[in-house]
């Protein structure tokens, strides 16, 4: 048991780059640890027998073994570990939530700090990419071909797990880039785009082959893959934002989070006129919405010169669901907190243009179905506030073009793919989904992990014969 | 990929393009349109499918050179590929046979209404096009244009060339004189709305295609959210096609214009890179 000094109980801090300098630069914030301190952090861990850190992970990644490996100095063993559940630890020690999955539960939390899991993953991740990715053996062709649909973390794993194991895998990619959320949505500064080319150049090196500008319900409809190709997977995330429905939504200014992140992470807006894409950002901006993507907005908004940015968030600094990291790194930034403040309107000038925002004071009251308190507004607390910028980032969800001539295939109420969770099975033969598609906006290793579950069925599916079954019809509407 | 397989300067600011693209021809209808992105920096811009050729395996798009990622676009020569080609995007055209249909080309919109045209013909409809520009030089295609009408009215603001009219004159003594079921009206979006205008008194369905400011194209950022009928729609998924009658124009004029400023400024970028350039070489 950790019972030594105070000191004993704290982690190692990772260095980052100074608040005041990286608010106006797109470089990675977080700058990850060196060899000595990742070893000396990987000491804390005390190997508990019963590990409650992998029961916290949503894929079960060998946590200890990795720690253990690492402190031992056997890093590519630790690779291996850690590999061995999770395809993409570079991203996920860099995005993963872990202070609620595998660190809320580190049994060093009940005295002190817990051991920095997801630091310890970025940094094996990173030596790993500096050595060079090795080539694992690829299983010989068994010449079935596989379209994976969407290349975001669900795609970019189902395709790699299948390529080992065989299959000729094609990634079926509608924009020019690949790498889903992880190259249009999050930013330079949290994930830096050249650990998302490592994983696609590692899928190349495997054998995988990415089609781009390639729209399924446009270009081809899912009916067509199948013939085309014996199993398809839907990897498509939820890409479609939320809008609040409010008067003044549409004046010039007003953005979805994902159309202002779209233009800076995809189309380099940060660096026009020499990217020809531009992107206009005010001096005030209010970002609406306190997840992940918000915090995104709220400090890519920063860095394009606003001066004054505001998270405007109608619950309380208990329910702000971002990532505690990006909370902190943007408090440092100087971005701005508004909790328990709603926006009824956008208000806008005579050229059309966002001049402010009509706000509504919260309380909190009983909790709702997602158990966190909901907020009610407060009568008479209307107020406005100057802006020339305005984010929705309410989140998002899933594009229903896939769903184009795809008879058969179902979907919930909600607009995501009805899929059986430990198979990633749909209701339509050889069609299997996973990640955000399935489960609305989530997480990175959730999706990862259904990338996972789901190239492990298809691999079943065509070596087991007739052992599986596709989903019954449920409550949810047909495509 | 995506190779120019030739190039031709229609008039003075717009230029027809024939692009290898098979998987896109096979698929597109009329009414779609692709998103092109000319180089590795380029901006993702809309250009409608002015023609496609399934045996050929070609797309043909015409661009007006307006700003940089269409100047640029001009420069390239046959054989020279765009950096990506997407599509075919965006909702066909709503194709039945309605009877006597007449189409409004303004400027760039002559290449839109093309394939519509043909594909209305096809569906059995007596399709009367009305195609217009400022002046004579600024107008393309005419008998290209005849080829899938079966009356064709021309008309030049100026009256440079053909008749001294805008195309909404021929169109109100159409719509007086005879049976007009259904008009689409595509060009400048202050040219469509001047077609819904005249159009609406007398109650006769009106299509227009919006072009409002992508960037996707695929419904992911909502930058060309438009209001129609007092509900907001995407125009790259919902769209590009809706009932006149029912746009809110100032929001889509007001959308429109933006990013004018940034798109000035990149286009005199463009010019001063390519008379340096030019410059250069003479020196040399």
């Amino acid at each position: 048991m950790a019972t030594g000094t105070p000191q004993e109980n704290l982690r190692h801090t990772m260095p980052a780059q100074d608040p005041k300098v990286r608010a106006h630069n797109f470089d990675e914030v977080a700058l990850g640890y060196d060899l000595q301190t990742a070893q000396e952090e990987a000491l804390r861990c005390i190997q508990c027998k019963r590990p409650l850190c992998v029961t916290g992970c949503p894929v079960q990644v060998r946590i200890p073994e990795f720690i253990r490996a690492l402190r031992e100095g056997d890093l590519w063993q630790a690779v291996e570990y850690l590999k061995d559940h999770n395809s993409l630890p570079a991203i996920c020690g860099r995005v993963c939530p872990q202070e609620t999955q595998c660190e809320a539960v580190c049994v060093l939390s009940r005295r002190g700090q817990p051991v920095a899991i997801g630091r310890l993953e970025r940094f094996v991740a990173d030596w790993e990419r500096e050595q060079g990715v090795r080539v694992p053996e690829v299983a010989p062709s068994n010449g079935i071909r596989v379209a994976v649909i969407g290349s975001g973390p669900a795609g970019l794993t189902a395709a790699g797990d299948l390529a080992k194991k065989g299959y000729q895998v094609d990634i079926l990619e509608a924009l020019h880039e690949s790498g889903g959320v992880l190259v249009y949505g999050i930013p330079e500064f949290r994930l830096p785009k050249a650990v998302v080319a490592a994983e696609i150049n590692y899928l190349r090196s495997l054998g995988v082959t990415v089609r781009y500008n390639t729209v399924i319900g446009k270009l081809y409809s899912l009916s067509e893959l199948l013939q085309e190709y014996q199993a398809v997977f839907l990897g498509t995330g939820a890409g479609l934002p939320i809008m609040m429905n409010i008067p003044g939504e549409n004046l010039n200014g007003v953005y979805s989070a994902n159309e202002l992140l779209t233009r800076v992470n995809l189309m380099k807006a940060f660096d026009f006129p020499n990217w020809d894409t531009p992107v206009r950002v005010g001096e005030r901006v209010a970002v609406v919405g306190a997840g992940n993507v918000a915090m995104d907005a709220a400090r890519s908004s920063l860095r394009l010169g606003a001066k004054a940015v505001h998270i405007v968030y109608r619950r309380s600094r208990d329910e702000v669901p971002a990532r505690a990291e990006e909370v902190e790194h943007a408090q440092e930034e100087g971005i701005i907190f508004d909790f328990l403040t709603n926006p009824i309107a956008v208000l806008g000038n005579e050229q059309g243009v966002v001049a402010g925002i009509r706000c509504i004071r919260m309380t909190l009251g009983e909790p709702d179905s997602s158990g966190r308190r909901s907020p009610v507004p407060m009568e008479g607390s209307e107020f406005d506030m100057p802006m020339d910028t305005v984010v929705m980032a309410l989140g998002t969800r899933p594009n229903p073009l896939v769903f184009t001539e795809a008879l058969g295939l179902q979907r919930s109420r909600q607009g995501t793919a009805v899929a059986r969770s430990e198979t990633g099975r749909t209701t339509l033969e050889r069609v299997w989904a996973g990640g955000d598609i399935v489960t609305g906006a989530a997480t990175v290793i959730s999706a990862m992990g259904a990338g996972r579950v789901a190239a492990n069925d298809i691999d079943a599916y065509f070596h087991g014969g007739s052992s599986g079954y596709w989903v019954q019809e449920s409550e949810s509407e047909p495509a | 990929v995506y190779r120019i397989l030739s190039k031709v300067t229609l008039t003075p600011v717009t230029t027809e393009y024939v692009i290898e693209a098979p998987e896109i021809a096979r698929k597109a209808q009329a009414g779609q349109f692709v998103i092109v992105r000319v180089h590795e920096h380029g901006e993702r811009i809309p250009l409608t499918i002015a023609d496609n050729d399934v045996e050929a395996g070609t797309i043909t798009v015409v661009a007006q050179e307006i700003g940089a990622s269409t100047r640029r676009m001009k420069e390239l020569n046959v054989g020279d590929g765009m950096a990506s080609f997407t599509g075919p995007l965006g909702r066909p055209t709503e194709m039945e046979n309605y009877g006597t249909v007449v189409l409004v080309g303004g400027g760039l919109g002559i290449a839109a209404i093309h394939p519509i045209c043909r594909a209305l013909r096809q569906a059995g409809n007596h399709v009367i096009g009305i195609i217009g520009a400022r002046s004579g030089d600024l107008l393309f295609w005419e008998d290209k244009m005849r080829l899938v009408t079966d009356e064709l009215i021309v008309v030049t603001d100026d009256g440079s060339y053909a008749r001294k009219a805008l195309v909404t004159v021929p169109l109100k003594e159409l719509i007086e004189a005879r049976t007009i079921s259904r008009v689409w009206g595509i060009g400048p979006a202050i040219m469509m709305k001047f077609v819904s205008l005249t159009t609406l008194p007398y109650g006769v369905k009106t299509i227009v295609s919006l072009n409002s400011v992508m960037v996707d194209g695929t419904g992911m950022c909502g930058a060309c959210r438009v209001s129609v009928g007092g509900r907001t729609y995407f125009a790259c998924v919902d769209g590009p096609e809706f009932d006149a009658h029912q746009v809110d124009w100032d929001l889509l004029f007001s959308r429109q214009r933006f990013y004018l400023a940034e798109e000035k400024r990149s286009a005199e970028l463009f010019e001063q890179t390519r008379q340096q350039k030019a410059e250069q070489e003479d020196a040399r």
